[in-house]
């Protein structure tokens, strides 16, 4: 047993934006989580992470309430992709992988020499070990996901939480994005990840949570869940779910009215 | 990898060795001369070598042996103008840097909390009253600290925005009070004698600067700048913006409000003697960052220094350029905002 939620709430301030989510996740798992706009998946993420208190229910790791844990501790457990952005300062690609390094390091402490060789480490993982020297603010937005990604491993958390990491890349990088989760899944960390897209379920899931109205409808492997009444059911819009020929996968288009 | 491989790596990284050697110690160097020419520059002229000798001669606790008039010019009346142009140029651009990593913003410089507006009403309302200077001094450091301080509360009890966004705005609001607060005071000034004294302390000046001046608000900086260098490399991380740092592992909650209180405590203290001195916080830290990056633990150091020199270097023009003294604020201002806008169309990278 790794992470497991027990019947939470989330939301902000006052506001309970969803109830009731239970789910685990066991080391080497991707979790896939979609859901329509202004669903609840960016609030529940950032519940898991910390970054807001749980209205109700529990989140937790090996056992342990993450509840008391410090910033540090929960950091160490699961990091955090967020979507690709523009950093304001001109950081090059290792300083930002490197500030990946903070939770395992004093509060006075600067990274040191084995800091900066797992930082190339994690750049080596996702294939981007020539970019250590580029301008973060100046590469491309596929790159600067990888980069994130990266920073979130250089951490060596047990999980990663990626909130869209497909999100405003082109086509490419988007199928390069999952193939990397893919691989960082089969070395044995644990992978949540928030898509619009629920052919990437197919593509890199081994579970799907689907998040309507605060609630999960349903919670189950791609091809149980992925289906054409529950997509009727998230986005309003008829889906044909066919089986894409010569792969064990299915496919999602939608059907205009 | 060629067999040539390590050699080389070798070789550079004596280069990059030497290379860093020089970067530490020709900025301190460029920054004596800068020192021994505005000690020997002005409406009355010193040779630099008799600079050197009433320098040597104090150190050492000799007699100097030049003419006395060269010594008071020197010691008394210079030194002490170019010891504060050191310490409050470092001082404000520290802050500044601070502050732009922290709000993530440009246009941020070391009054975004409402810093100089605070301590300007305290200096104001000192003149109004006819305190002494000491006092008036004391009610500019404690003026500036009590604005930042009601900024900071406005922020923690407007909970539902952005903390930054919140801390800005509120430093926009909170200065606009004591902007008109200012504005009643010399409307209600004596014209002759306290108005013009009011309006040279908004201008900024170090004509008045003493050692004792410099030596009173020292330790307030260097408590300001110590969490500062501490905290280096943690810095970096804050500039991410709140969530991402927090999701990091940092405890921005501690961290914030820390870095607002030290670079607070260095702004108050500077203006404390010098009265508003403004660009400096804005334009040195820009200027930094196209020098040596945005890394902190770089940024800072080359702020301090470059600070140092550009304060001193205006107070020289300040003192030389014209027949009466120019009033600091006025020239930072003629040459900030020009160079502030030729950055802002030149330099991508520390915008970008």
């Amino acid at each position: 047993m790794s992470l497991a939620v027990e019947d939470l709430a989330f939301g902000y301030g006052s506001r309970v934006v969803g109830s009731g989510i239970s789910l685990a996740l066991e080391p080497g798992e991707v979790l896939c989580l979609l859901g329509p706009n202004g669903g609840g998946k960016t609030t529940l993420f950032k519940t898991l992470l910390g970054l807001l208190p749980a209205k109700a229910g529990r989140v937790t790791f090996a056992g342990a309430d993450l509840a008391g844990w410090s910033r540090a501790e929960r950091a160490r457990t699961i990091a955090y992709v967020p979507q690709a952005h523009a950093a304001f300062f001109p950081f090059t690609v290792r300083e930002i992988v490197l500030m990946g390094r903070a939770s395992r390091l004093k509060p006075f402490a600067s990274p040191g020499r084995r800091d900066r060789e797992i930082a190339d480490s994690a750049l080596a993982t996702l294939g981007i070990g020539h970019l250590g020297e580029r301008i973060y603010t100046e590469i491309s937005g596929g790159e600067r996901q990888l980069v994130l990604i990266a920073r979130a491993l250089a951490g060596e958390p047990r999980l990663l939480v990626m909130d869209e990491p497909t999100a405003s890349l082109d086509f490419g990088n988007q199928a390069r994005v999952l193939e990397r989760v893919r691989r960082l899944s089969e070395a044995g960390i644990g992978v949540i990840l928030s898509t619009h897209d629920p052919d990437h379920a197919f593509l890199c899931a081994d579970r799907v949570a689907l998040l309507h109205g605060g609630r999960l409808v349903a919670l189950g492997s791609p091809d149980a869940t992925v289906t054409r009444e529950n997509l009727r059911l998230l986005y309003g819009i008829e889906v044909a779910v066919v089986p894409l020929p010569g792969h064990a996968r299915s496919v999602c288009a939608p059907v205009l009215a | 990898m060629s067999a040539a491989g390590p050699a080389l790596s070798a070789a550079g990284a004596r280069g990059r060795r030497a290379a860093g050697l020089a970067r530490a110690v020709l900025p301190g160097l460029a920054l004596l001369l800068l020192a021994l020419v505005s000690l020997a520059t002005g409406r009355y002229a010193v040779p630099v070598g008799d600079v050197f000798t009433v320098l040597a001669a104090k150190l050492l606790g000799l007699a100097a042996g030049v003419d006395p008039t060269v010594e008071t010019v020197v010691m008394q009346v210079r030194l002490p103008r170019v010891v504060a142009a050191l310490v409050v140029g470092a001082a404000l651009a520290a802050a500044g840097s601070t502050y732009q990593g922290l709000f993530r913003n440009p246009l941020v410089s070391p009054d975004i909390l409402g810093v100089s507006a605070g301590a300007s009403l305290g200096a104001v309302l000192g003149i109004f009253l006819s305190l002494p200077v000491i006092a008036i001094q004391l009610l500019a450091f404690a003026g500036g600290l009590a604005a930042v301080g009601a900024v900071y509360a406005v922020g923690l009890a407007v909970r539902r925005h952005d903390p930054v966004l919140t801390l800005v705005l509120a430093g926009v609001a909170v200065g606009a009070v004591l902007g008109a607060a200012i504005s009643l005071l010399k409307v209600m000034a004596d014209p002759y004698n306290q108005l013009p004294a009011i309006t040279y302390w908004l201008l900024g000046s170090l004509a008045a600067s003493t050692l004792g001046d410099v030596a009173a608000i020292l330790p307030a900086i260097l408590l300001g700048l110590l969490p500062l260098v501490l905290l280096r490399w943690r810095m970096n991380l804050m500039s991410l913006g709140e969530e991402e740092a927090r999701a990091l592992g940092v405890e921005t909650r501690a961290l914030r409000p820390l870095f607002i209180a030290s670079a607070t405590l260095v702004t108050a203290a500077a203006v404390s003697v010098t009265g508003v001195i403004g660009w400096i916080g804005l334009i040195v830290p820009h200027v930094a960052r196209i020098l040596v990056g945005p890394d902190f633990g770089r940024l800072l150091p080359t702020s301090l220094v470059l600070g140092a020199g550009y304060l001193l270097a205006v107070d020289l023009a300040a003192r030389t350029i014209a027949p009466v003294e120019v009033p600091l604020g006025i020239l930072t201002a003629l040459i900030g905002a020009p160079f502030f806008l030729w950055l802002l169309a030149t330099a991508k990278r520390s915008f970008a």
